[in-house]
């Protein structure tokens, strides 16, 4: 069937909303509350459009296409619904954005910037107390909550029921002003799925002690060192310590899922406890040499155990840890350099 | 596994079957919870215990540890009797199927509900729901391998994707997932004693012709041991040396008290790790390696996916790369070993491994290559067995049922199984340094049926005492409506608590892997 956004036809598919074609067709529709992987929330009122022979403004996320439809994504009652929507939200929100974790990588911030309401910030919004209420404990410790920066868009709740399946997280609707809540926290998985799709600083990380600014940190795409699943994830690095572990939902093969272990489990990295230099045992007891000396001495002994007693008295492990790279080297030492196959690991255990 | 973790969504019914999957695979495991809530794909599971994934199950078969052959074999019974298989995917693309055939129809769903404890309706519901679903899958993990039967259970598996022509397409598959993070890879590059990279035999001549040219030495063709083997072989004195990379022996391995003494006796033990792990109190030399997050390399996932890590900080101190290491110590012992970087040693294993050919650091930039991959231009293979079998035809086997090598008796009373849990991760060498870890899961427990406690006068978190015929530990009971009675559990991720002092090292006769999910213990306070 047919559409026209902005003038220009489009062929399109039924079953799709106007912002999934808006978006392959590149024309910018802004969001704040809509994730691709859970069904439309509609919170934000952000993707507004016009849709001739309509009265009211219609949400372009919830909204599906109609053969002969015109849309219009950037009239002047467009932008006043934006512009009103924005403002409903800042409205409410802090702005402590120099001490928020989430600054400079934070959706709310952009949109704002994006859609250029300074005016409105001067007059109206500034002003209001900056954090209004301190973080306050949340279904996980890998999570810190500041009820006072959530613009309830419910990308948390959304996500968490719809897409993780644990539904931990409701909006408690009683009192002055409705906010969510870790309800059923004994559910949580602390899988970091409600972290990774909060657009503001509602949400932050609570793992590492040292925090970052995005553009002074370093992000290296990785995978992920637990199990099999072989999650493709991002280290965010400052200072050459991990500061956070973020997702690229584009790629497989988690697009953008991570477990506990993936998302919170990276302080072992930085450990204290890390083994930093090479020991030998002397006299019963570890001291810490050289690594010529140590190579020296492993080499020479593993040498004179393969002279006196052959190469099949020598086994090793190799490690379902390691890379490929390291584990074609160990067995080709094993089987070229020492002269046996005994050599296996973990596998079976 | 014969398929992709992303054709799964495919399949109209999964059999989960060994797998406690949203712990040990949660992303995946979320993903199947999902589909069964979201797309009504039928979920079966069978496990001893009432694992998470119950909740979201069609089916759930509370099966005996050790008796799974059976349930299958009863499951095939019943899609034979009714007609459910795939009588021109088996014509076409298998073979033995008569003679397999007269095992199984021995295993009547009512014989079979008395060795696995499972009702033979239950049995007769879930080979319905396998069996007419156009397509179905096989998800499996250690639950299924970690058995001396282990090697059988998986050929039983195979039998029943067999006989129902669930192979070679999306949504179908015989789906081991693999527990580590590049436990296929270090199988995959030779890290096994009869194989070479790509799984090429030491034992061919030819094969072996062809690593002794690229590497310019001598090989040995006599396969070599496998890791329990070599704690047997340390023991009676014919290994005298261990090289260990990245393992933690003293905890992962069965029966420690035995390995513990084969450690004691070796003449020298040199341990490459990134912390001091318990196995490192044994060793003559400790070496400092870099962790994967200060690595430039592969790994390959639970669906051959070959995926590059990268480095993203340094590593502390001395640390360094594994495979820099091993090349200056073979330097020292007079062989000449010495690359680049990681790229350059993927270079030369792709031009060993023919699986892995087509790769390169170039193509897996963005998104990895799922092998086999021969050539560069061809794309990579997420389905095995496209058209036709591998190996020319699919081979029924006839299997039939034998208990566990360990019976409970009048002193040891329980089956212990053992395993992880979803906040640990192997031998807690990584996750006991992480807080959140910790927070949820900080010390060692047992898992217990609340009945069973009772009448053992014991309350949750009461200290206990688990003995088995080769030794015991004490730790807390966690009362645990998931365990049936007469059955325990405990995960091996603590060294205060090792509960790998109990398991036994009886093991496949294949495999080689030890029987971890079946081991006899009594509970006592201590």
């Amino acid at each position: 069937m047919l559409v026209k956004i902005n003038g220009q036809e489009y062929e399109v598919d039924q079953g799709t909303t106007i912002l999934q074609i808006a978006r392959e067709k590149g024309i910018y529709i802004p969001t704040l509350c809509y994730l691709e992987r859970v069904s439309p929330i509609g919170s934000c009122g952000l993707c507004v459009v016009e849709v001739e022979g309509q009265d009211e403004l219609v949400q372009a996320c919830n909204t599906y296409v109609e053969d002969g439809m015109v849309i219009n994504t950037d009239t002047p009652s467009v932008k006043a619904a934006r512009k009103a929507a924005l403002e409903k939200i800042l409205e409410k929100h802090p702005l402590d954005c120099p001490v928020c974790d989430k600054a400079g990588e934070c959706k709310l911030q952009d949109l704002v910037y994006e859609l250029g309401y300074e005016e409105r910030i001067s007059h109206k919004v500034v002003g209001i107390p900056l954090l209004k209420e301190p973080p306050v404990s949340y279904s996980t410790p890998g999570i810190k909550y500041y009820p006072s920066r959530c613009v309830l868009c419910q990308r948390c709740v959304t996500i968490c029921s719809e897409y993780v399946g644990r539904e931990v997280l409701v909006v408690n609707e009683e009192g002055d002003k409705p906010r969510i809540e870790p309800l059923y926290a004994d559910r949580c998985i602390s899988c970091g799925e409600c972290l990774a799709v909060c657009p503001v600083g509602a949400l932050t990380e609570n793992v590492s002690p040292l925090k970052v600014r995005p553009w002074q940190k370093k992000v290296s795409r990785t995978v992920c060192p637990y199990c099999g699943v072989g999650c493709v994830l991002e280290l965010n690095v400052g200072d050459n310590r991990v500061v956070k572990v973020t997702v690229d939902e584009s790629i497989p093969p988690n697009y953008g899922t991570l477990c506990v272990k993936g998302r919170f489990g990276f302080e072992f990295i930085n450990s204290e406890k890390r083994l930093k230099r090479p020991l030998i045992r002397k006299n019963d007891e570890f001291q810490e040499v050289s690594w010529d000396e140590a190579l020296d001495f492993v080499a020479e002994k593993l040498t004179a155990i393969k002279e006196s007693a052959g190469p099949d008295a020598i086994a090793g492990l190799a490690s379902a840890k390691c890379t490929n790279e390291d584990n074609y080297v160990f067995q080709k030492f094993m089987r070229a350099v020492i002269g046996t196959n005994n050599v296996d690991h973990c596998a079976r255990l | 596994m014969t398929n992709s973790l992303a054709d799964i969504e495919e399949a109209e019914v999964i059999l989960v079957i060994g797998s406690n999957t949203t712990e040990n695979h949660p992303v995946f495991g979320m993903k199947l919870r999902r589909l069964a809530r979201r797309k009504g794909t039928r979920i079966i599971v069978a496990d001893p215990r009432k694992i998470d994934l119950t909740e979201d199950a069609f089916l759930y078969l509370p099966i005996k540890p050790g008796t799974d052959i059976a349930l299958i074999n009863g499951m095939m019974n019943v899609i034979l009797r009714e007609g459910l298989h795939d009588e021109d995917f088996i014509a076409e693309h298998t073979e033995g199927f008569d003679e397999f055939r007269k095992v199984v129809e021995k295993y009547t769903p009512e014989y079979v509900a008395e060795i696995t404890g499972v009702s033979s309706s239950d049995i007769e519901k879930a080979a319905r729901l396998y069996g007419s679903a156009q397509r179905a899958s096989i998800i499996y993990c250690m639950g299924i391998t970690q058995h001396t039967k282990g090697t059988n259970n998986v050929k039983s598996l195979a039998n029943l994707a067999l006989l129902c022509g669930n192979i070679g397409k999306p949504g179908t598959g015989i789906n081991p997932l693999r527990g580590q993070n590049n436990v296929q890879g270090a199988c995959d590059m030779g890290g096994l004693p009869a194989t070479y990279p790509g799984y090429q035999q030491v034992a061919n001549d030819e094969i072996r012709k062809k690593f002794e040219d690229a590497w310019g030495v001598k090989l040995s063709g006599k396969v070599g041991l496998t890791v329990v083997e070599m704690g047997d072989a340390a023991l009676s004195g014919d290994v005298k040396a261990f090289y260990v990379m990245g393992e933690n022996p003293i905890l992962s391995d069965p029966n420690l008290h035995h390995l513990e003494e084969a450690l004691q006796k070796l003449e020298f033990l040199v341990v490459q790790d990134i912390f001091f792990t318990d196995t490192c109190k044994y060793a003559h030399a400790v070496l400092p390696a870099a962790a994967y997050a200060e690595k430039d390399g592969t790994f390959t996932n639970t669906e051959r996916r070959v995926q590059r890590v990268r480095r993203a900080l340094n590593p502390p101190g001395e640390a360094r790369d594994d495979w820099w290491i091993l090349c200056e110590v073979a330097r020292r012992m007079g062989y000449e070993m010495s690359y680049k970087n990681s790229e350059e040693i993927f270079e030369e294993l792709r031009k060993l491994t023919p699986q892995y050919a087509g790769i390169t650091y170039k193509r897996i930039e963005t998104v990895g290559i799922q092998w086999p991959c021969p050539t560069e231009d061809h794309p990579g293979t997420p389905i095995l067995h496209v058209g036709k079998i591998a190996r020319g035809k699919g081979l029924f086997t006839p299997i039939e049922y034998k208990p566990p090598v360990e019976q409970p008796d009048e002193e040891y009373t329980f089956i212990l199984t053992t395993g992880r849990n979803y906040y640990h991760y192997h031998t807690g060498t990584m996750t006991r340094q992480c807080m959140v870890c910790n927070f949820y899961v900080p010390e060692p427990y047992l898992e217990m049926n609340p009945d069973d406690a009772r009448e053992l006068g014991l309350n949750d978190g009461d200290a206990v005492k688990v003995c088995s015929r080769r030794g015991e530990i004490e730790l807390k009971v966690k009362l645990s409506s998931r365990m049936k009675r007469g059955e325990v559990f405990s995960t091996f991720h603590f060294s205060e608590a090792r509960v790998n002092l109990l398991t036994g090292s009886e093991l496949d006769p294949i495999s080689k892997i030890p029987e971890f999910k079946v081991t006899a213990v009594k509970v006592v306070k201590p």
